[in-house]
């Protein structure tokens, strides 16, 4: 996995609460049997105004231009503000797959669907909390300033905005390790392989009916 | 101390602990063809094997068409889905499982309709899958939640998760329900309460006599809706309805092992002590046929409700949300629920394609036809066996009858990964789990609602109080 460590990235606005999984990335998406490539089809129906299906030639697909997304100002935005619950719904990790393929690293918003919020750290992305009024004001200075971005510091814990207010936010120090040093947690967890095979054998025991 | 059931649960399934994170070890792996390529490649490419194969049981259900069986595989018309339920028998064979159900085999079907059935998911287990209805099985005691890809590859590789401990929340259902109200209303008017995010970061534990009183496969709607209140997982305690459920299906514990096991499920509740980190309560009279009138299953009233004005929204960010969805869904404020008329109908899903809830839809249906409006009406058992169980009883000839289709199991037209879906601005009235823009199909709207409401809008061609239908 890739590790993230610092940002200083262009800020892009979805101002919507509830933004679901199947919104990210529609389930005809879905069939492909690859990691990579979702980027173009991130937020599909949104995005463009004919139907998206595989393999389609997406350069020359009717573009939406009222999609906060497709606006000038935002090409090129690695940092996605956006509002309470995201990602919810579907378990999906094409969802973080796509997001980082169109070239997010970092979300902020008041909080995450819990599925979605641990697939991100599983693709070396940043799902940052801030509670519901610095997302506020965040919104307004993103929507006042071209070309605003923001500076996130993992290992700080800080997101500072250009004019130099610092808010700092939480983060669980396993994920934070894994996600500085791009650590792999398989193989995180096969050097506990001696713990597992102990603690099946002792389960096993107990419940031999769950090794049937 | 006295511990919850998730307490119980988790507990017992910890291999190491740091921090609060934890290492917990799984019992059951569910695998589907959509979120299972990827891990499987990841293996191949690390020179990986799966850590204990009898842990796996595998179904292809997310693609899969629900009809043209006679012509196999070929009958798949799009190469991309055909391609990726090769994928997963490809897969199976190289890498390995306890079962796999392929598609058209008898017992083939949705991961979570075929798990039970089979008697794959029992009290006690861990149970994983890379679905977000895993939460399904929590019905039987079990710790079950979905997973993202990466965790199932991490699952394959070294039979654990790496695991936070949730906050528990409690939600208690007292009471007697109504005739013509179901599961899927409770576990629509508790989302209606808490919000879709109301359950985010916790496992939520539903009790109570309303709880108690409710089949296992009613237990399992429930549960199955715990994600769409944001809680990865929902649990109920064990009691004689589980262990009645259990016994004799093909992969339930025999003779000593079974008595051995009962009596370990039976010490599978909360206990009376317990605390929680929340408690939510509902009058289980106070709580009627439920309707969804917009675009997250939080938008939700009872059948003789309006469509809500905006005035009635909690803040500014609801009001952007439901201003948006009265533009998809076509609706205005203040619309009586019962006004609105339906294009097509969908009985299905791994929230409510059991056999008692295609019972349910066919009493409502016999000797009725559906109306001139609905165009497609459609029923998809949740799995062979229960669609073999439903032609035993006759139910497949109520519903040709009644003017439905009548198909072949899989995961269908809830989220529309096969042929069946809604075209836009289509209106369907639909016993599935999700009502996001798009679900069923791009530019559909979806209505969620029982299985009973569902068989009575189809023949009314608009909502109806279920109740008073006749």
């Amino acid at each position: 996995m890739q590790a993230f460590t610092q940002l200083n990235g262009l800020v892009a606005p979805l101002d919507r609460a509830n933004v679901d999984t199947d919104a990210i990335i529609p389930k005809q998406f879905l069939k492909s049997i690859k990691r990579s490539g979702f980027g173009v089809n991130a937020f599909d129906e949104w995005r463009y105004l004919d139907h998206g299906e595989p393999g389609m030639d997406n350069s020359k697909r009717k573009i939406n231009p009222d999609f906060v997304l497709n606006q000038a100002r935002y090409q090129g935005a690695s940092v996605l503000l956006t509002r309470e619950n995201f990602g919810c719904g579907s378990s999906r990790e094409h969802a973080p797959w796509a997001l980082e393929d169109f070239g997010f690293k970092v979300i902020i918003a008041s909080s995450y669907a819990d599925i979605f919020y641990n697939n991100c750290f599983k693709n070396g992305m940043l799902p940052i909390v801030l509670n519901a009024t610095a997302v506020d004001n965040l919104f307004n200075q993103v929507e006042a300033s071209v070309g605003y971005k923001l500076n996130v510091d993992l290992a700080a814990q800080t997101v500072t905005t250009p004019n130099g207010e610092v808010y700092a936010f939480e983060v669980d120090a396993v994920r934070k390790h894994n996600l500085l040093h791009g650590l792999d947690d398989i193989g995180l967890t096969m050097q506990l392989q001696d713990k597992i095979k102990v603690f099946e054998q002792k389960h096993q025991a107990a419940q031999p009916w769950l090794f049937n | 101390m006295a511990k919850t059931l998730y307490d119980k649960l988790f507990d017992s399934h910890v291999v190491a602990e740091e921090n609060g994170t934890a290492l917990i070890y799984i019992d059951r792996h569910l695998v589907h063809e959509v979120t299972s390529p990827q891990a499987f490649e990841g293996l191949r490419l690390a020179g990986r094997k799966p850590w204990r194969v009898s842990s796996i049981v595998a179904t292809a259900d997310h693609n899969t068409p629900t009809n043209g069986w006679d012509k196999g595989l070929a009958g798949i018309a799009d190469p991309v889905s055909r391609l990726q339920i090769e994928t997963l028998t490809d897969n199976i064979k190289e890498f390995g499982a306890k079962a796999y159900f392929p598609f058209m085999d008898k017992n083939q079907g949705i991961v979570h309709v075929v798990g039970p059935e089979q008697g794959a998911t029992l009290p006690g287990m861990t149970v994983v899958c890379g679905d977000s209805h895993t939460s399904t099985h929590g019905a039987f005691g079990a710790l079950a939640h979905g997973i993202g890809t990466s965790e199932v590859e991490h699952v394959m590789a070294t039979q654990c998760l790496v695991q936070k401990r949730s906050k528990t929340m409690q939600v208690l259902v007292e009471g007697k329900l109504g005739n013509g109200v179901t599961a899927k209303d409770v576990a629509l008017a508790i989302i209606g309460k808490t919000g879709t995010a109301g359950g985010n970061g916790y496992a939520i534990e539903f009790a109570g006599s309303a709880i108690r009183g409710l089949s296992m496969e009613g237990r399992m709607t429930l549960c199955n809706m715990a994600i769409e209140a944001g809680a990865r997982a929902g649990i109920i305690a064990v009691d004689d309805k589980t262990i009645d459920y259990i016994k004799g299906r093909p992969f339930a514990p025999k003779a000593e092992q079974w008595d051995a096991a009962v009596a370990y499920w039976r010490t599978l509740v909360s206990d009376i002590d317990a605390t929680f980190d929340t408690v939510v309560t509902l009058k289980a009279e106070d709580i009627q046929p439920q309707v969804t009138w917009g675009t997250s299953p939080e938008m939700v009233v009872n059948i003789d409700g309006k469509v809500p004005s905006l005035d009635q929204a909690k803040n500014e960010v609801q009001r952007a949300d439901w201003e948006r969805a009265y533009a998809y869904m076509g609706l205005t404020a203040n619309t009586p629920i019962n006004q609105i008329s339906i294009d097509k109908v969908f009985i299905g899903s791994c929230t409510n394609s059991r056999i008692e809830d295609l019972r349910a839809a066919a009493a409502v249906a016999k000797g009725k036809h559906i109306a001139p409006n609905v165009k497609l009406a459609l029923v998809v058992p949740g799995s062979g066996l229960v669609k073999a169980q439903a032609e035993l009883e006759g139910l497949d000839k109520i519903f040709i009858a009644a003017g439905f289709e009548w198909r072949d199991p899989g995961c269908s037209m809830c989220l529309a990964m096969n042929a069946d879906k809604l075209l836009p601005g289509e209106r369907c009235a639909s016993t599935s789990n999700r009502n996001f823009e798009g679900r069923q199909g791009q530019g559909g709207r979806t209505h969620l609602v029982s299985p009973e409401m569902a068989a009575a809008a189809a023949v009314a061609g608009h909502f109806v109080d279920v109740r008073t239908f006749n």
